[in-house]
């Protein structure tokens, strides 16, 4: 059973190798549209790595929203706007320190968060059992030190959309452990900021069409006077 | 199957992992090229046959088998042929992306109760966001060519299959509802028994979503009527105009697999996957990892085969009969008839199930015959209409209080994370 272990870190090494490099091919090619063809596999991989992590529906929303909604409109946007000086994009010295300032600020958080949260680092069992913990009878708990061959079957098993759904409309599966009822009862769905986030985006979305909307002219301005 | 490479055959473990994974690949891969294979023979007849074309039924001795040899010959010894001025590497890639979107499709679509090749939480939720990248091919092969033909014709295409995802999905959500799950292996147990158990029967609304479902399936894999994007005598052939040889067959090869794909999702989620009209099968109660549980779901498979073929045959069926329609009328049909019905026969199917008739009509839920409690799906645990649970005779019907299910899917989580010594 060791080999599955191997398996596993072996394709997330792959996927996260292939998202890396064609992260990085984006940066470097001047080409708009293997930018965005790159942009693809590299989101794609992403999407690798979420199935790869047990969370079926999060890989699932990657490839629905970013690589088949997002990137499709990227790529439209760009056969249609784009002319031959723009096709190729050429850099200049200033853009490129200014990336490399918002990046690498954005790499520094990024790695500071990875370091910091310890149940990251650990075996991957361990994590996967602590979440599940207060789930368990006191007798299973014992053995929480339980051979790390288990980690693949339970990263198989994962019922993520059922967990997502059930935050966004009931009760909180993920802090199934707080022993007061009182506290338990404060943490209620995310339903109400969803769809204050939803309206919200309705809104934004409204006044885009109106603000870019045919303007009519006023009529008999023009030629009276 | 690697734990019989490792201990029977006595292989290394990664070896054997290896192994196993490139056989079940093959045969994954077989059901493209086959279904590929046989879908444009049936084209060839079919067509022959309804719009009186000669060389299909006189070519090669029984059945005309010798068309598709005739044909394979045809397009391998094509030349390969790449426009001066197109961007060499998207040229290439195109076509794979589109053979491999919707190869990729097929991980998750299960061909019997026990032959998925992933099982997934989400399946139906991963088939459509993976049908949705074949696309991206589309796109890149219509720009790489380097040629105003192509470029429109991709833009077209692109325009409908973005457009017809929306009723797709709508259409879909309507026996995911109904089903309280999108594990699409759930999704057929659920219709198991006589065949008036299938979705399609289940309510009017479900009846009505089903052909919604069937119109935007075919246009969102550029069949006719809806192939104006790819038409080869008026705007010469679209998005692949530059195409030839190898790489012209595997976009039509990722058409013939979306089509089954399609046709799959449509038996599972409306004609009860792989129960047949009346459950023979269900009589068996065969043990897990016998012959005879292997012999259950090959019955199975075929049902399931069968009515998928059956229903891409429709679809070629409706390719030689209906006209093409126009570009504006394609995208009429999408935003001003598809997307409206498919929305209100959601809100029907809603009110249907939530309070007219929670309990179902008095025809379904017959099941017939025996089935293994090993085998009967866990109750959806979110909120799934009565009707549904009626069919799972392990889960117990006080369990919509919020609480108790909470406990009840965290007592899940924890018995699987036992499960996997």
């Amino acid at each position: 059973m060791l080999a599955a272990i191997v398996w596993q870190s072996f394709f997330f090494l792959l996927f996260a190798l292939v998202a890396c490099a064609f992260g990085v091919a984006v940066v470097i090619s001047s080409n708009i549209v293997r930018m965005a063809f790159y942009l693809i596999l590299s989101l794609g991989a992403t999407a690798g790595l979420f199935f790869l992590a047990g969370a079926d529906f999060v890989g699932s929303m990657q490839l629905m929203i970013y690589v088949g909604g997002t990137l499709v409109l990227l790529v439209f946007g760009v056969m249609l706007t784009a002319q031959s000086p723009f096709i190729s994009m050429k850099t200049r010295g200033g853009e490129w320190i200014l990336a490399a300032i918002v990046g690498g600020s954005l790499f520094a958080v990024l790695v500071n968060r990875i370091v910091t949260v310890a149940d990251w680092y650990g075996p991957a069992v361990a994590t996967a059992a602590a979440t599940q913990t207060a789930a368990r009878p006191a007798a299973m708990r014992r053995n929480n030190q339980e051979p790390a061959e288990a980690s693949p079957v339970v990263l198989r098993d994962a019922r993520t959309a059922t967990r997502l759904g059930m935050a966004l409309s009931g009760p909180r599966v993920d802090r199934l452990d707080q022993p007061n009822p009182i506290l338990r009862r404060g943490m209620s769905s995310y339903l109400l900021p969803f769809e204050i986030v939803s309206v919200h985006l309705l809104v934004v979305l409204v006044g885009a069409a109106y603000l870019a909307r045919t303007k009519k002219r006023a009529r008999g301005t023009l030629g009276e006077t | 199957m690697a734990d019989f490479f490792a201990n029977s055959v006595g292989l290394p473990w990664w070896l054997a992992y290896l192994v196993t994974g490139v056989i079940q690949t093959q045969l994954l891969l077989i059901v493209p090229f086959v279904g590929a294979m046989t879908f444009v023979w049936m084209e060839r007849k079919i067509s022959a046959r309804i719009q009186d074309r000669l060389g299909p039924t006189r070519t090669g001795g029984k059945f005309g088998w010798l068309q598709l040899l005739a044909d394979g010959i045809k397009l391998l010894n094509k030349e390969d042929l790449m426009p001066a001025d197109a961007d060499k590497l998207m040229f290439r890639v195109a076509p794979y992306i589109s053979f491999t979107a919707s190869y990729v499709a097929l991980l998750a679509l299960p061909f019997a109760s026990g032959w998925a090749a992933q099982r997934m939480n989400v399946a139906i939720f991963f088939v459509l966001a993976v049908l949705g990248l074949e696309v991206f091919g589309v796109i890149l092969g219509g720009y790489a060519s380097a040629s105003k033909w192509s470029l429109f014709g991709a833009m077209r295409e692109a325009a409908q299959v973005v457009s017809y995802e929306v009723p797709l999905g709508m259409c879909v959500v309507v026996p995911v509802m109904i089903a309280g799950t999108m594990d699409l292996v759930a999704i057929a147990d659920m219709q198991r028994g006589l065949f008036t158990n299938w979705f399609v029967f289940h309510d009017p609304f479900t009846f009505i979503t089903f052909w919604v479902y069937f119109t935007c399936a075919v246009a969102s894999v550029n069949r006719a009527p809806f192939d104006l994007a790819e038409a080869e005598s008026e705007l010469v052939a679209g998005f692949h105009t530059e195409y030839s040889g190898f790489r012209w067959l595997a976009f039509y090869m990722a058409e013939y697999g979306s089509m089954f794909t399609v046709s799959g999702l449509a038996t599972i989620l409306f004609f009860g996957g792989w129960n047949g009209p009346i459950p023979l099968v269900g009589w068996i109660d065969a043990e897990p990892d016998t012959f005879l549980h292997w012999f259950v779901n090959f019955l199975g498979f075929v049902n399931f085969v069968a009515k998928a073929v059956l229903g891409v045959t429709v679809m070629i069926w409706v390719r030689w009969t209906l006209p093409r329609l126009r570009i504006d009328q394609v995208m009429k049909t999408c935003l001003k008839y598809c997307t409206p019905i498919a929305a209100v026969m959601f809100l029907g199917a809603t009110i249907w199930n939530g309070f007219l008739f929670p309990g179902g009509m008095p025809w379904q839920n017959v099941v017939l015959g025996t089935v293994r409690e090993a085998e009967l799906l866990e109750p959806a645990p979110v909120a799934a209409p009565a009707s549904s649970q009626d069919h799972v005779a392990g889960g117990d019907r006080n369990s919509n209080r919020p609480l108790s299910i909470a406990a009840r899917v965290a007592a899940n989580a924890g018995s699987q994370l036992e499960g996997g010594k």
